[in-house]
């Protein structure tokens, strides 16, 4: 008896019937792409991206070189050189960045004791040629100059939880 | 639109004929006539093909969710994406066709046109108004019938001719595939025909005058659901797209079929579908009757009530629109239940409904065939 009902429904097209009734109101549903470069998603302050390099307020840049980011990068895309300045201070004479390396997992901004090397929420970036992505302590620092305020505001908003 | 088609043989081709010299006759026009009535159906043919495409991921889209191509429009405007189909047509012709090295190389240059010839020739006995036909021959039915039939040899080629083992496999499901629900869709045709007593489509729709209820639908139900099934089967649509198998045969039957060559299949796919849906709409639907006729409610309004072109297109874009609701909705039927379904369900159903068909027209069963 059950083998004869399910027989009729399968013949009444039942179920298949209802499978199109539920695409059919999808069909009316509100879409939810975003038309990416109008439209963008909403963004976490925690947004890990392209790398910077930080300075205090006096214009002191922040590394001093210690490389404990080296040492902790996975992907091991940063190289630093340092050497003693004329006033006695240890700084990196290079800091490279190898962008197509890097995989922006932010242990290096974790590692690091002066807050110098941070990831900062620019994701819309590209290279064009081969060694584009190649990151020295000029860009870094560039980057770090042009976004302070944001880089900082974010750190703000994150400090009760670090 | 039977103006337009009466505007062209007036306007165009009397005075071509006129200038012929005296001793020509005007037979020799005759060729130039039929040449640019195939024109006539083909170019727009085509150009629905292009913008079913668009439709289908537009459709589809839409059901997931998405809004489908909505960047590529003309002049600098988007337009919700109308240019895409033409973009990818520039794309397709400028793409090299490659020929694989263990290919036999002839018949891999004709299975594309063995498949989309017929899907296109089939359009020939298709009336599109009262005599709008290009050729309105009695046996319009059974030429269709052939036509579909044949488009099969392009599929089978196609994978013989590729030399690799997923073309294969896609041609012979698909020649299996097509073969079985060849027969369901013959017997659906023959209840038709046994309903409507010709095989000339235009007095098949004429046969269904009256009202919404005395189209064939009604008294041909299951074998009207049957058809269209085995339509979407026959065309190698989702849920029935075994041949082309996206996840497990790659492609199918065209694996090995790029630019042009690839293309041609695709239009040949959508051709037919086309068909397919048109047929639907002639067979079980009334055609270009209007859905108003014989309806108390719409008296006044004759516009409505009056046959027209636009009825056809109507009730074909609403099948087309089922083709892709349907491949949005339903996963792909596994091999098995496909021959299943075709020989097992569908078959009895037909050979049971010509019976009853026959018994209700011997009957004289009104509304239907008194």
């Amino acid at each position: 008896m059950a083998g004869l009902g399910r027989y009729l429904q399968s013949l009444l097209l039942r179920e298949l019937l209802r499978g199109l009734r539920l695409t059919g109101r999808y069909l009316f549903r509100r879409k939810i792409t975003v038309q990416y470069p109008e439209e963008k998603t909403p963004q976490s302050p925690r947004f890990r991206g392209l790398l910077a390099l930080r300075r205090y307020p006096n214009g002191e840049e922040r590394c001093i070189a210690c490389k404990l980011c080296e040492v902790v990068c996975p992907a091991a895309a940063i190289t630093i050189e340092s050497e003693e300045r004329g006033d006695g201070m240890r700084r990196a004479t290079r800091y490279d960045v190898d962008l197509s390396k890097c995989i922006y997992c932010g242990f290096c901004e974790e590692a690091c004791p002066v807050d110098s090397i941070v990831l900062t929420r620019i994701y819309e970036y590209h290279g064009e040629k081969r060694g584009d992505l190649l990151m020295t302590k000029q860009d870094l620092l560039a980057t770090g100059d042009r976004e302070e305020a944001a880089i900082a505001a974010d750190r703000a908003q994150d400090a009760r939880y670090r | 639109m039977q103006f337009l088609f009466e505007l062209f043989r007036e306007a165009v081709l009397a005075p071509l004929s006129e200038l012929a010299p005296d001793g020509y006759e005007p037979q020799a026009f005759y060729l130039l006539e039929v040449l640019s009535l195939i024109l006539a159906i083909v170019v727009p043919l085509l150009l629905c093909v292009l913008y079913v495409t668009y439709a289908e991921r537009k459709i589809i889209g839409y059901i997931q969710c998405r809004v489908g191509p909505n960047r590529v429009g003309f002049f600098g405007r988007r337009f919700w994406g109308l240019g895409q189909p033409v973009a990818d047509a520039v794309k397709l012709i400028f793409k090299e066709i490659i020929i694989p090295r263990g290919a036999n190389k002839r018949l891999f240059v004709i299975a594309p046109m063995l498949s989309v010839a017929p899907s296109l020739a089939a359009w020939a006995v298709i009336p599109f108004d009262d005599g709008m036909a290009l050729a309105d021959i009695n046996a319009g039915l059974l030429y269709i019938l052939a036509l579909t039939s044949l488009a099969v040899y392009g599929i089978i080629i196609a994978g013989w001719a590729s030399n690799s083992k997923y073309a294969f496999l896609g041609a012979m499901r698909s020649a299996a595939q097509i073969v079985s629900y060849e027969i369901a869709m013959g017997f659906a045709i023959v209840c038709v025909l046994v309903a409507a007593g010709s095989l000339n489509l235009g007095r098949i729709v004429a046969a269904q005058t009256g009202s919404l209820l005395h189209w064939f639908w009604l008294p041909l139900l299951p074998i009207f659901l049957i058809y269209f099934i085995s339509g979407v089967a026959e065309t190698n649509r989702a849920p029935f797209d075994v041949t082309e198998g996206e996840s497990e045969l790659v492609a199918g039957f065209h694996v090995e079929y790029s630019g042009m060559a690839f293309s041609i299949f695709f239009m040949a796919e959508y051709a037919n579908m086309i068909l397919i849906s048109v047929l639907t709409a002639l067979l079980f639907c009334g055609g270009w009757l209007s859905p108003f006729q014989g309806l108390p409610l719409f008296e006044g309004l004759l516009f409505l009530q009056e046959p027209n072109i636009v009825w056809l297109l109507l009730k074909t874009s609403l099948f087309l629109f089922l083709f892709l609701w349907f491949r949005a909705t339903f996963p792909r039927y596994r091999y098995d239940q496909i021959m299943r379904l075709g020989w097992k369900v569908f078959l009895p159903i037909t050979i049971v409904w010509i019976v009853v068909v026959a018994a209700l027209v011997a009957g004289r069963i009104p509304p239907w065939f008194d």
